[in-house]
């Protein structure tokens, strides 16, 4: 936790400096706290495959409050959101976070941030490419959709010709892996205290991106370029006090990435784009090369249908990688094809149907995923994954018996 | 991938359009009215219409909250609570920018509109469990937002243009004596055939508006009350009761804390306002 005292610490100053400027106009200061607590309840279709996961039901309970206090009407903010989950059979999965902890100055056109953060790039539904600045929390859901706070120093300028940040991120974040007793993971345990860097810098190599961003009539435009630690690990056999485990890589990149949006009537279409290549040493390994890969497709909703206020989207894109059986991502040549029903009633009751489709394979990741509102601070949320037709050689092959019914009740604050 | 919350939205400050109306006095008003005399019932119509747009001009910059209130016909009820910015456009429809504050699962979330004079609004929606941005279909106009009575095209910035009019008669609306105009939504996606909106003579408020559903039944009637003047000039209904005569529920809307002329700029309404909005 050293490098999160340290960023305590520099937050804590800049706190203090706006503290300070706000003087004794107490009307200016303005504070609130909120946030969720939940309990979760995962029920597995299936035994697991490797040792040690012997547990077919788990549950846990997990927290994320925030705390905001702003200065001078908004021109100073602090942020602070901890986050933690306890597991009853994965010690990985059990396990802390500093979502955010961060200080903001907003200013007529800028907007400058200190701190810990979360940040979100791109447009498409069914992966997140051009998505780089945070690490997935991989421990949390295996969509990849939840993420580790970044330590960074982040300047937004907003013009008429877009918006610009610039992002200088010290500190790299590990990817979490779970734990030996734990589902969804790798065939054998990954040894993440031994974690290797193609950079000497290790995990203190500062990372660099800029994104562009413009809306230019019906079209979203982003362009981004990041340079540093791949937030994407390389997992290599090795072995520990003679046990074999996996011991993740993490090499140098640089990404350039493009997303585009048109929104015309009920129709989104959506592409995502990258373009990634590593410094020469890493090219001679296979997968670290350079690479091309891209998502695109639709969303067309039917708003309001027969009058009953029943919303149905229908969502396809097709997720294509250079790299095809060497990609180290599932989605290589994969068709997504899903539904989005929303009822618009006082429950705010939401489904998504989905499934990614392999066009070589057939193999199929199938996603439900369901939220209603009870009452008013109460809300239930359920996924069910399925990993249905998974041949050996699948990135997604290990999570063949894992398929898996999730109840998560969460209490808002 | 998480659902969309609550998929589209708004710009709640001109709720019902025209119906917020301006002071331009009596003298004004009674000019008005005897301009209004000798035109065709199409003429008088749009003329009305026109006149209460004409009066709600100027305002330049509103901030309000909002408590919605949601009645099933079983008497259970629901509140959802939000506030609303908007900033006046020389040659356009208005921005405005949406906080949710309650039910406490979508605080945080927060939706930006470009509404304009032609064609589809833009929209952004903030999705905060994923600090993500996303532009989204301003296509959804008979949908209910939030569950509640009203439709989008109930709350959304109104322009003149997006009806036709044509003047009925005289009538009175608590002890106010009102125009009543019918008015066609010129939009294809539209949940209505017409409308029969009720304009006070003294200062072109909306008292009333009921809602003809697509095969012309009576399906909801709106009233305005509490009306509060502001800067002098502009009046904004405090109080907004829906009542859905099909179904026996109804929403109300009551209005808080208006602030005037806050000299937002057109920093605070774009994507990045959009994802610190609180």
């Amino acid at each position: 936790m050293g490098r999160a005292a340290v960023a305590a610490a520099i937050v804590a100053l800049l706190v203090s400096w706006s503290a300070a400027g706000a003087g004794a106009e107490e009307a200016a200061v303005w504070q609130e706290w909120s946030g969720f607590v939940g309990a979760e309840l995962r029920g597995f279709a299936s035994s697991g495959r490797f040792d040690g996961q012997d547990d077919d039901v788990t549950g846990s309970v997990v927290l994320e409050p925030e705390y905001f206090r702003e200065w001078n009407d908004g021109r100073a903010r602090l942020v602070v959101r901890p986050f933690l989950r306890l597991d009853t059979a994965d010690d990985a999965r059990s396990h802390v976070d500093v979502r955010a902890l961060y200080w903001q100055r907003v200013a007529d056109r800028y907007e400058l941030d200190v701190g810990v953060r979360k940040v979100f790039w791109g447009v498409t539904e069914s992966v997140h490419l051009v998505d780089i600045v945070n690490q997935t929390d991989a421990v949390e859901d295996p969509d990849g959709e939840d993420k580790l706070g970044q330590p960074m120093i982040r300047l937004g300028l907003s013009r008429s010709w877009g918006l610009l940040e610039v992002f200088l991120l010290p500190g790299f974040r590990e990817r979490t892996f779970a734990d030996r007793e734990g589902r969804l993971r790798a065939p054998l345990p990954v040894d993440d205290d031994r974690a290797r860097y193609a950079s000497s810098a290790e995990d203190t190599h500062v990372d660099v991106a800029l994104r562009y961003t413009h809306v230019v009539g019906d079209v979203d435009l982003g362009l981004s370029y990041f340079r540093g630690t791949s937030r994407e690990p390389r997992l290599l056999p090795a072995l520990r006090a003679d046990v074999p485990t996996l011991v993740p890589f993490y090499t140098q990149i640089d990404q350039l990435g493009l997303d585009l949006q048109g929104t015309y009537g009920a129709w989104l279409l959506k592409l995502e784009a990258i373009a990634r290549w590593s410094a020469a040493v890493d090219a001679q390994r296979p997968g670290f090369g350079d690479y091309l890969a891209a998502v695109g497709g639709f969303e067309y909703t039917f708003f309001d249908l027969g009058g009953r206020g029943l919303d149905v989207g229908l969502l396809l894109e097709y997720q294509w990688d250079e790299r095809r059986a060497r990609a180290t991502t599932a989605a290589q040549d994969d068709l997504f094809v899903a539904s989005r029903l929303a009822l618009n009633d006082v429950q705010s009751t939401e489904l998504l149907i989905g499934a990614a489709v392999d066009l070589g394979s057939g193999a199929a990741f199938v996603n439900v995923e369901g939220s209603r509102r009870i009452g008013d601070r109460y809300a239930l949320d359920v996924r069910l994954r399925a990993f249905t037709g998974v041949p050996a050689d699948d990135p997604l092959a290990a999570f063949r018996d894992d398929d898996y019914l999730q109840l998560t009740l969460k209490r808002y604050f | 991938m998480m659902p969309n919350r609550l998929s589209l939205l708004l710009s709640i400050s001109l709720v019902g359009g025209a119906m917020l109306l301006g002071a331009g006095a009596a003298a004004g008003a009674t000019d008005a009215q005897s301009a209004f005399a000798d035109l065709d019932p199409v003429a008088k119509g749009r003329a009305i219409a026109e006149e209460a747009d004409r009066r709600d001009a100027g305002f330049v910059d509103s901030e309000a909250t909002l408590t919605m209130t949601l009645h099933n016909a079983h008497g259970e009820t629901s509140t959802r609570t939000l506030r609303n910015r908007t900033l006046e456009q020389e040659n356009d429809g208005d921005k405005s920018l949406v906080i949710f504050d309650h039910p406490r699962d979508v605080k945080g979330t927060a939706f930006l509109t470009f509404s304009h004079v032609d064609g589809d609004d833009d929209q952004w929606l903030y999705l905060p469990a994923l600090r993500r941005v996303k532009r989204i279909s301003s296509s959804n106009k008979s949908g209910p937002f939030m569950g509640s009575e009203f439709a989008y095209e109930d709350i959304s910035s109104q322009e003149v243009e997006e009806y036709t009019y044509r003047y009925l008669r005289e009538e009175e609306v608590d002890g106010q004596r009102t125009w009543v105009v019918e008015r066609v939504p010129v939009h294809p996606k539209s949940g209505y055939t017409r409308q029969e909106v009720f304009y006070d003579q003294a200062e072109f408020r909306v008292l009333r508006t009921v809602y003809y559903d697509r095969k012309d039944d009576l399906l909801k009637t709106l009233d305005q009350t509490e009306f509060a003047q502001y800067l002098d000039r502009y009046w904004r209904p405090l109080r907004m009761t829906m009542v859905n005569h099909q179904t026996g529920k109804s929403t109300e809307l009551q209005w808080s804390d208006f602030t005037f002329r806050n000299g937002y700029t057109d920093g605070d309404f774009d994507r990045a306002s959009l994802a610190r909005a609180r």
